[in-house]
């Protein structure tokens, strides 16, 4: 039993899961995702420590703790937020550094969770019986093909019927990659052998295919493009017209694949994101490194899009649902 | 590209402006805005305080020169502290005598060093050195694939040995066959690690000891936020970089990682990658990207897209019509195409001084889209009309039959005209003195190009919002000009 185990265990155990109910696969994660954020959490926690005991905070404590976050590349507006909110309470009372987390980490998670309003639940998955269309988008080089090989594998795994459409025509063997994780999970690829071709065309057959199989999950890779590139955001709502046209009566996710090593660049994505493919979600991917993932804070705070998955790791099963609780618990715990 | 940034220090010296003196009082505002705005940057926080503490230290210290107002000295020091802490001059890539020279490529996953490594064998391509690709990527599906793609479509061999073999073997017989072919430069394509994955980064020191390469690029993607610090330092510890390549810098990141890489490492950023052609990189040159941040434009990176383009002889013929006031449609089309192969519309305009925040995306769109609808309808007219615009102010029935042609309107078509016109005489006026300073071969069309034709006589002009231009007036603004264009 070493520390890890017991931390994944407590966390578990504070979200009301009963042992029986746990599965080794889950603390596995919960190690891991605690390993990533490690290094964040023990300067966060400390320094804190040394500045919120002493009671309301000074000015010195306010620009430590703002610098602190915007280490965590939580970015400033959201700092902003956080610090405000947390100095109305200290000025009605003093807190020791315990509580005072506490109510760090309750602030942080209210963030985190606004999005869901009323309806919170930790389970995202696709509905039965009907098509979900999931429209993965992001920049180059944040994890898109990854997380649709991820996503694949245990929407296979939970027995839908699940199509993936390889829209990236653009970048070198993107196509070869997609096809390499439809292998891996037994998932069917619907690609253009044709070269550069257009990638809505890809999306048209893919749907035309879902529909008439009678898939449950079509999972749409699309080439990475960088926000300010109007004519690549054009294709990219081109896309998405597409599939409002063609799958009227499908459940369409549009999931924006964000790497948690990005600065507030992050934020700027999910803004120009969020206009053209009508985002309704993010993935924050490669929480497996020593990035802090605090520009999830930023882009939850300011577009209300809510968090859905995190990927930790390059393994098929290391993506799991996101969970305030666990994201925080892991970024904040001592 | 640094544009945000741009505009928070501009924010922070508006603040110095009317002030006569620097002082420890009216600076904090400025330096705190600076703060914020290389933190908003993605600057690592380290860097940002001892860049800031630097900065503090040299405005308080600083003579007061008469003549020069606080904000633009305070500008000037931030500016020279920008280049200093980025590293004063651009470093090439490394050179052996005895060939092959040794390049390893390394990184997170997803920075771009496939690419990256594509876009330098293009580059040294075009300075005649040979250069063979090694892909050791193994692990991610298909990033062999990727390279020998690419390879393909630069016309440079690629040396692979599948996904079954060991990285630090390929990495090894590949330069032993660089070496037997008498190839100049290997670059060696390696797998995306995380700096804490301690068997990844052991395999990749491994690999560095089998080769050893006279050069390691640290593949960067210009987001990174306070993370760059961190990785840059662990990969320099463990690895032991000698420059680095910063990517994706296309996009509208402000780019703070930077100064980070730069300052953490002690390294020099060698090249920045700026979009997802293979054409698409650049040597690093700190001066000019330091203009950038500041928001001063970047002539000299102009200048050198313009010579790689323009045939110097048309240019000449070219610049003596315009003064003459012979310019004619023909010319106007050429020019058009020079300017599409220097890049898109936008991308020129951020270079210009003074332009890049001044017209919006949404301008520079339209400045676009009109450039192309004067293209179709030049090319619906015969080469008579061509050569000479008079024929069409004076003949409605050419102009309609032009607007039929290229499916536009008789009034846009009589637009184009009347544009054209204006601009000939503007340009006639020009060749007799009377506008000095646009005379740079090659470029003399631009003015015309952002005036009457193709974004109406709204278009400011490129104004200058330098640190060392004391007199603000209109000549002030000719006299940079001239010196921007003239340095050709």
């Amino acid at each position: 039993m070493d520390e890890a185990f017991l931390w994944s265990a407590e966390v578990l155990a504070a979200q009301g899961r009963l042992p029986e109910g746990v599965s080794i696969e889950e603390i596995t994660w919960l190690k891991r995702l605690r390993q990533g954020l490690d290094k964040t959490r023990r300067s966060l926690v400390n320094q804190l420590r040394a500045i919120v005991g002493q009671g309301p905070l000074n000015q010195a404590g306010v620009t430590e703790i703002e610098s602190l976050l915007l280490q965590a590349d939580v970015g400033i507006d959201a700092t902003d937020y956080i610090i405000e909110a947390l100095q109305a309470r200290l000025r009605q009372e003093a807190l020791p550094p315990s509580e005072a987390i506490a109510y760090l980490k309750q602030i942080l998670r209210d963030m985190l969770d606004k999005p869901l309003g009323d309806s919170h639940s930790l389970s995202f998955v696709p509905e039965k019986d009907m098509l979900n269309i999931w429209l993965i988008t992001g920049v180059n080089g944040a994890g898109k093909t990854t997380t649709i090989g991820k996503i694949a594998h245990i929407a296979q795994k939970s027995g839908y019927r699940c199509l993936i459409a390889a829209a990236d025509t653009f970048r070198a063997a993107a196509v070869q990659q997609v096809k390499v994780w439809g292998e891996r999970s037994n998932v069917e690829v619907i690609a253009n052998p044709g070269k550069n071709t257009d990638p809505a065309a890809v999306v048209f057959d893919a749907i035309i295919a879902a529909q008439a199989r009678h898939a449950e999950l079509l999972l749409v890779d699309t080439a990475g493009r960088l926000q300010n590139k109007k004519n690549l955001m054009d294709e990219l709502s081109k896309i998405r017209r597409i599939i409002d046209k063609k799958a009227p009566g499908a459940i369409v996710e549009s999931l924006l694949v964000l790497d948690s090593t990005l600065g507030q660049n992050g934020l700027r994505q999910a803004e120009v994101f969020s206009e053209v493919a009508k985002l309704s979600g993010v993935v924050l991917t490669k929480l497996d490194g020593t990035a802090k993932g605090g520009i999830a804070l930023a882009v939850v705070q300011q577009l209300g899009l809510p968090i859905r998955f995190i990927g930790a790791g390059e393994g098929i099963e290391d993506l799991r649902p996101f969970s305030s609780y666990e994201f925080v618990e892991a970024l904040l715990s001592g | 590209m640094f544009d945000a940034l741009a505009d928070r220090l501009e924010s922070a010296w508006k603040k110095l402006r009317g002030q006569d003196k620097i002082s420890e009082s009216n600076i904090q505002e400025a330096l705190r805005e600076v703060r914020r705005a290389l933190l908003e940057a993605d600057a690592n926080l380290q860097v940002v305080k001892d860049f800031v503490a630097e900065v503090q230290t040299k405005a308080l210290g600083a003579e007061v020169i008469a003549g020069v107002n606080p904000a633009q000295q305070f500008i000037k020091i931030v500016y020279d502290e920008l280049v200093a802490v980025m590293g004063e001059e651009n470093a090439p890539l490394a050179n052996v005598t005895t060939a092959p020279t040794i390049v390893l490529m390394a990184g997170l996953q997803g920075t771009g060093k496939t690419t990256a490594t594509a876009k330098l064998a293009l580059h040294l391509r075009k300075q005649d050195r040979s250069t063979l690709l090694v892909a050791t990527d193994v692990y991610r599906p298909a990033a062999i694939d990727q390279l020998i793609t690419l390879g393909k479509q630069i016309g440079v061999p690629v040396f692979e040995m599948g996904k079954d073999a060991d990285p630090v073997e390929i990495a090894r017989q590949g330069v032993e066959k660089a070496q037997a072919d008498g190839i100049d430069t290997v670059i060696i394509d390696t797998a995306g690690r995380l700096q804490i994955d301690e068997s990844m980064m052991a395999e990749l020191a491994q690999i560095k000891n089998t080769v050893t390469p006279h050069e390691v690029l640290l593949v960067v993607d210009a987001m990174t936020g306070q993370e760059a610090a961190n990785l840059t330092r662990t990969f320099h510890e463990q690895i032991g970089i000698t420059g680095a390549i910063l990517t994706k810098m296309d996009g509208d990141t402000r780019g703070g990682a930077a100064l980070s890489v730069r300052q953490i490492s002690g390294q020099p950023i060698k090249f920045i990658g700026v979009g997802e052609k293979v054409e698409a990189l650049q040597p690093f040159y700190p001066d000019r990207m330091a203009s950038r941040i500041l928001g001063m434009g970047d002539v000299l990176t102009l200048v050198e897209k313009a010579q790689e383009e323009v045939d110097f002889a048309e240019a000449e013929k070219l610049q003596e019509k315009i003064l003459t006031a012979k310019f004619d449609f023909t010319d106007f089309l050429k020019q058009t195409r020079l300017m599409k192969n220097m890049g898109s519309l936008a991308g020129i305009v951020k270079l210009l001084p003074g332009m890049g925040n001044k017209l919006s995306d949404e301008q520079l769109q339209q400045g676009e889209v009109q450039l192309k609808r004067s293209e179709a309808m030049i090319n619906s007219m015969t080469q008579e009309e061509r050569r000479n615009p008079d024929l069409l102010s004076g003949s409605p029935s050419r102009r309609r039959r032009i607007a039929k042609g290229s499916g536009y309107s008789l009034e846009d078509v009589s637009k184009l005209v009347s544009d054209f016109q204006k601009m000939r005489s503007l340009m006639q006026q020009m060749g007799q003195g009377q506008l000095p300073g646009m005379g740079m071969p090659g470029m003399g069309g631009m003015g015309g190009m952002f005036g009457a034709p193709s974004m109406g006589p709204g278009t400011p002009p490129p104004g200058w919002r330098g640190y060392n231009s004391p007199a603000p007036s209109k000549k002030k603004k000719k006299e940079k000009k001239k010196k921007g264009f003239g340095s050709l």
